[in-house]
């Protein structure tokens, strides 16, 4: 089970952040400053396993954002990797080759593509096309709601509902 | 009334701040669109809630606060617009944990969610479950997920799934709800289902041991679905990198690991398909590796045949030369699972295990470090030993500790011969430095005592050592020596059996080095008294250098440090006024014993022993922190009780304050050596140094008004003392003590605990108004040991209570409660501390006193509490095996 997921910049900006277990707002600020420094401070030869704490942390770099992933003890460090290279997969496909602005203007959508890849700290979908399907129903839907509210809002303006 | 402007489209606030030159800049912004976010929110202002929550969520990831919208969030799932609910669950994962009171308003949105008949409104009530799931809301929602689990749609299927899941992990019991259905999950089609399936499946027997057995006819199924996956040809929409549902077989491959363990039959039916997926398994990739490394553990795990063992290890071993740094991470870790089950096997690849020690990265290093430790036995321990030894020199510094501790270990256990054993700790002294942990240095010294033909090389080699490093800045190493030197100092300096070359060294080096010891502001004041005793000890050893060790010993009566002038003050008064005792006192320590024996002996050597017992334990149990200033003033009133003389009662107000702050607590025992006692005449003294001079008697010894001092049961014993000086005390020792008082002929280490020790010893002998019985278990379990040690004072009998525990782990919050029947009187001092440490390592203390005026036998209830590894714990018990002699 995966217990938490950060993203953030060389910069050590969070981009996103998916808790899992129940961590304290305090807990949660002081873990992502130090685990942020720690990983920045490796060199990139280094291996993308980290022993922190009681925490076994996965992280890899895609251009200008870190993934870093917290795992349990019993979990596949190797398997880490490809569920975070998964994820980078769908992401890109859905803004059409991603980069760190897209997910900083679009932080939401981001957070909808990983709520429909885990949950509860385990995959739930291990096909790409399922997840980028469900999160474009999905928008479809809010923007079906956002459409028939302007129609609305203009027919009131004009008295006719 | 008052229109609201428009807010800010969040677009708008990214772009705003992202183009802030300073951090006091993108505050500023910040804080003025909080304001403005929360008029919104104090308008009530629902068409702009959603931008506004969303805008919240954005600030939240930059790290300033954002509790404001949690309530703002739970809003929005309420509200008809699907938006709304999107930005409103997403807003409710992320600020509203389990902590928080509020998020039990959720409950009733979520539950409405998931009936709704939107799958995608149901998906987000689903997500945001599985998410966030309480105990509560686990109980609450319970049957609405055991519904949805039955639903034919496979999206709504999966995540409900995952949210029975995090219920089973939240609500172990409920997991019966579950088992009943996850059979026919197994047979759906669609990836997400299985997977989900196996992940909840995998839960119930990780919460639940004994419902594995339940699990197991589905073995068959399992197999058979990753058989499918091995089997099938390419599909695209679960292929990474030419690898069918690699996330699929993993999770399948750990279910059958779990599923396996401990059973031959089970484990069966796997050996031909984890053979296969060993063998066919394209390994170019990550990902391929991923499952390699996922079935290693699984042949490792389960028991499976031999041939299957020797395929998983060498896969390893294929894995350690790989190239990629994860692979050889993973390589390290997994055999350093498996390392205790196939040793044999694992040995293979010692040398390219020490080979990783040379590795840049961290992460690998401290794997194949633990793993090299593993890996050490009677016939490589020389040349592993040397390779660690040189990692040892070159590793980063936080290895260090850890390293020097492994090679402690390991050379205790593995060592071909003394010589060795002491070049080798020698080695580790001076190359960790002051990283070696401080429970080496007894472990050392009680290495250098046991091997009596290797004294004087030792002697030796750690003078040459501290002249090496000649500034004093290591602690342990000069801790060492001083021991080793005061101790040995005599076969050092006339040169007997040294093998080596022989170093020209004199006395007045030696005690000129102790000195320096003593006087270097690089020493701490451990350091400080292990240097002061070995002085002492020398000037017994060398035959006219008296005075010098006198006059080494006696500066540091004004030491800044209590211990260090206390000894100095003690050592002085040995010099003056019992020199004929020196010597005597003064003599080689016998050689210290592993364990603490309890043989019992024959009439009144009974008693004896259990003194002495008790006199070994003490030093062990480490007190907490105690509010060492009520210690220092009690004690200081102690002294100007004790050293009454000289002074009259008119100056008693100066005196006091200008008394000489000796804060120690256990001063009063040497005192009491020295001086007839006038208790509660408090005549305050004149500087205590002084005061010295006057003659006492020694036939003060032997008087019960010195008792005084000790009626306290357990003497309150400094946290890092007691740490330091426990070897020091030995058994054997005091029983010789105890032997050779009788001819007025003590022999005995000059610690202060010594004397202390010594003192209560001869107290206990001296006036029978407390015997002490024969300790006795009270209670035993997990790990935890509760001894009693009982002392009687006509109707008042002691209880002295330890605790040890030989968990790996510490137990916190200990509270040890106890109940007595009516016709006793109960009293609870307070315990040494509330941690009892791991391995045995820090006994708590606590005395219970009970009053028995009738004489009725001791019945005596307890409860006990406390935390480990994060749980906490409640025992009772119940302890009815007074010994008679403590009521009767």
């Amino acid at each position: 089970m995966m217990r938490f997921m950060l993203l953030f910049s060389r910069q050590g900006k969070v981009r996103l952040q998916k808790w899992f277990n129940a961590i304290g707002d305090k807990e949660r600020k002081k873990i992502t400053r130090e685990l942020v420094s720690l990983v920045l401070s490796r060199r990139p030869k280094m291996c993308n396993f980290l022993d922190w704490k009681d925490y076994k942390v996965v992280y890899k770099r895609y251009a200008s954002l870190f993934f870093c992933c917290a795992i349990e003890e019993s979990d596949n460090e190797l398997l880490a990797l490809e569920v975070i290279h998964r994820f980078v997969e769908i992401l890109d496909k859905y803004f059409g080759s991603v980069c760190e602005l897209d997910i900083i203007f679009n932080f939401e959508k981001a957070y909808f593509i990983l709520d429909e890849f885990l949950l509860a700290g385990e995959i739930q979908e291990s096909s790409k096309n399922k997840v980028l399907r469900a999160v474009e129903n999905s928008d479809a839907l809010q923007e079906e709601n956002q459409e028939a509210e302007a129609t609305r809002s203009i027919l009131e303006e004009f008295g006719l509902s | 009334k008052f229109k609201m402007p428009v807010p800010n489209r969040l677009r708008d606030l990214i772009r705003n701040i992202r183009s802030c030159k300073t951090a006091a800049d993108e505050r500023a912004i910040i804080q003025k669109e909080c304001a403005d976010i929360r008029n919104g929110f104090r308008e009530e202002d629902s068409v702009f809630r959603c931008r506004n929550v969303a805008k919240v969520l954005y600030i939240y990831m930059l790290g300033y606060p954002a509790h404001f919208g949690q309530l703002e969030a739970l809003k929005l799932i309420v509200s008809g617009r699907f938006t709304d609910k999107r930005i409103g669950y997403l807003g409710a994962m992320l600020l509203v944990d389990e902590y928080r009171e509020v998020h039990l308003l959720m409950t009733n949105s979520l539950k409405n969610d998931m009936d709704n008949p939107s799958q995608y409104v149901q998906s987000l009530a689903l997500c945001t479950l599985g998410n966030v799931c309480s105990t509560e809301m686990a109980r609450d929602l319970t049957s609405d997920v055991e519904r949805l689990l039955k639903t034919a749609n496979a999206y709504v299927k999966k995540k409900a799934i995952l949210c029975a899941c995090r219920i089973v992990r939240k609500v172990p019991e409920m997991m019966e709800n579950f088992i009943p259905l996850t059979k026919p999950l197994l047979a759906d089609k669609n990836h997400g289902v299985m997977l989900t399936a196996v992940a909840l499946i995998t839960e119930c027997c990780r919460k639940n041991p004994q419902v594995r057995a339940n699990f197991k006819k589905l073995v068959p199924t399992l197999v058979r679905i990753l058989k499918n996956l091995i089997m099938s040809g390419y599909s695209p929409e679960h292929d990474v990198n030419g690898i069918s549902d690699p996330f699929l077989q993993v999770r399948i491959l750990r279910l059958l690991r779990i599923l396996g363990q401990n059973d031959s039959e089970t484990s069966e039916t796997m050996n031909d398909i984890l053979a296969q997926v060993a063998t066919n398994t394209e390994t170019s990739k990550n990902v391929g590796n991923a499952i390699l490394y996922e079935t290693v553990l699984t042949i490792m795990d389960i028991k499976s045949e031999s041939g299957l063992r020797v395929l998983a290890v060498n896969i390893l071993g294929r894995f350690l030369l790989n190239n990629d740094k994860n692979i050889r991470y993973v390589a390290l870790n997994s055999l350093l699972r498996t390392v205790h089950t196939d040793m044999t096997a694992v040995q293979r690849h010692r040398t390219t295990v020490l080979d990783c020690l040379k590795d840049p990265d961290p992460s690998i290093l401290r794997r194949a470090m633990e793993l090299c430790f593993a890996l050490v036995n009677h016939s490589n321990v020389r040349g592993t030993m040397r390779e660690l030894l040189s990692f040892l020199s070159r590793c980063p510094l936080d290895f260090k500790s850890d390293c020097s501790s492994g090679i402690f270990t390991a050379a205790e256990k593995y060592t071909p011969n003394a010589r060795w054993h002491i070049d080798t700790m020698l080695k580790v002294l001076t190359t960790a430095g002051n990283y070696v942990r401080d429970d080496a240095v007894p472990n050392l010294i009680h290495l250098l005592s046991a091997n009596d033909k290797m004294h004087a090389y030792s002697a030796q080699q750690l003078y040459k050592a501290m002249l090496d490093v000649d500034d004093m800045s290591v602690q342990p190493l000069t801790q060492v020596a001083c021991w080793c030197l005061g101790e040995h100092g005599d076969e050092l300096v006339s040169g007997s059996n040294v093998e080596d070359e022989p170093i020209n060294v004199n006395e007045s080096d030696v005690l000129n080095l102790l000195d320096k010891a003593l006087k270097s502001s690089l020493t701490n004041p451990v350091t400080k008294s292990y240097a002061i005793n070995a002085v002492m000890k020398l000037s017994t050893r060398f035959s006219g250098y008296n005075s010098q060790a006198q006059q080494i010993v006696s500066i540091h009566s004004t030491s800044h440090d209590m211990e260090v002038q206390q000894r100095s003050v003690e050592y002085n008064v040995l010099f003056n006024q019992h020199d004929n005792l020196r010597p005597g006192l003064l003599e080689h320590m016998p050689q210290f014993e592993k364990q603490v024996t309890t043989t019992n002996g024959e009439e009144g050597g009974e008693q004896l022993e259990s003194q002495t017992v008790e006199s070994v334990q003490q030093p062990a149990s480490v007190a907490q922190p105690e509010p060492q200033q009520d210690i220092i003033q009690s004690n200081v009133d102690l002294l100007l009780d004790l050293v009454d003389f000289g002074s009259s009662n008119n100056n008693q107000q100066q005196q006091q304050q200008a008394a000489p702050v000796v804060p120690s607590n256990d001063i009063n025992s040497l005192l009491d050596l020295g001086f007839s006692m006038q208790p509660q005449t408090t005549q305050p003294a004149p500087p205590a140094v002084n005061g010295f001079n006057n003659q006492p008697n020694v036939n003060n010894l032997m008087g019960g008004s010195l008792l005084d001092g000790f009626q306290s049961p357990a003497p309150v014993i400094n946290n890092m003392q007691s740490m330091f000086y426990w070897p020091l005390i030995h058994p054997a020792a005091c029983m010789q003590v105890i032997s050779k008082f009788s001819t007025c002929h003590l022999y005995s280490e000059p610690t202060f605990y010594y004397y202390q020790n010594n003192l209560k010893i001869i107290c206990n002998i001296s006036c029978t108004t407390e015997p002490v019985i024969t300790g006795v278990t009270a209670f035993e379990k997990s790990g935890l040991l509760i001894k009693f040690q009982f002392e009687r004072d006509g109707n008042i009998l002691n209880v002295m209570l330890s605790a040890s525990n030989s968990n790996a782990q510490d137990l916190n919050e200990f509270i040890f409660q106890a109940a007595v029947p009516k016709s006793l009187q109960l009293q609870m001092l307070p315990p040494s501390g509330n941690l009892v440490g791991m391995n045995n390592s820090n006994v708590l203390t606590q005395t219970i006193k009970l009053n028995n005026p009738n004489k009725a036998q001791p019945r005596l209830r307890m409860r006990i509490s406390y935390n480990y590894q994060g749980q906490s714990v409640q025992e009772m018990g119940e302890f009815n095996d007074f010994p008679p002699a403590t009521w009767q």
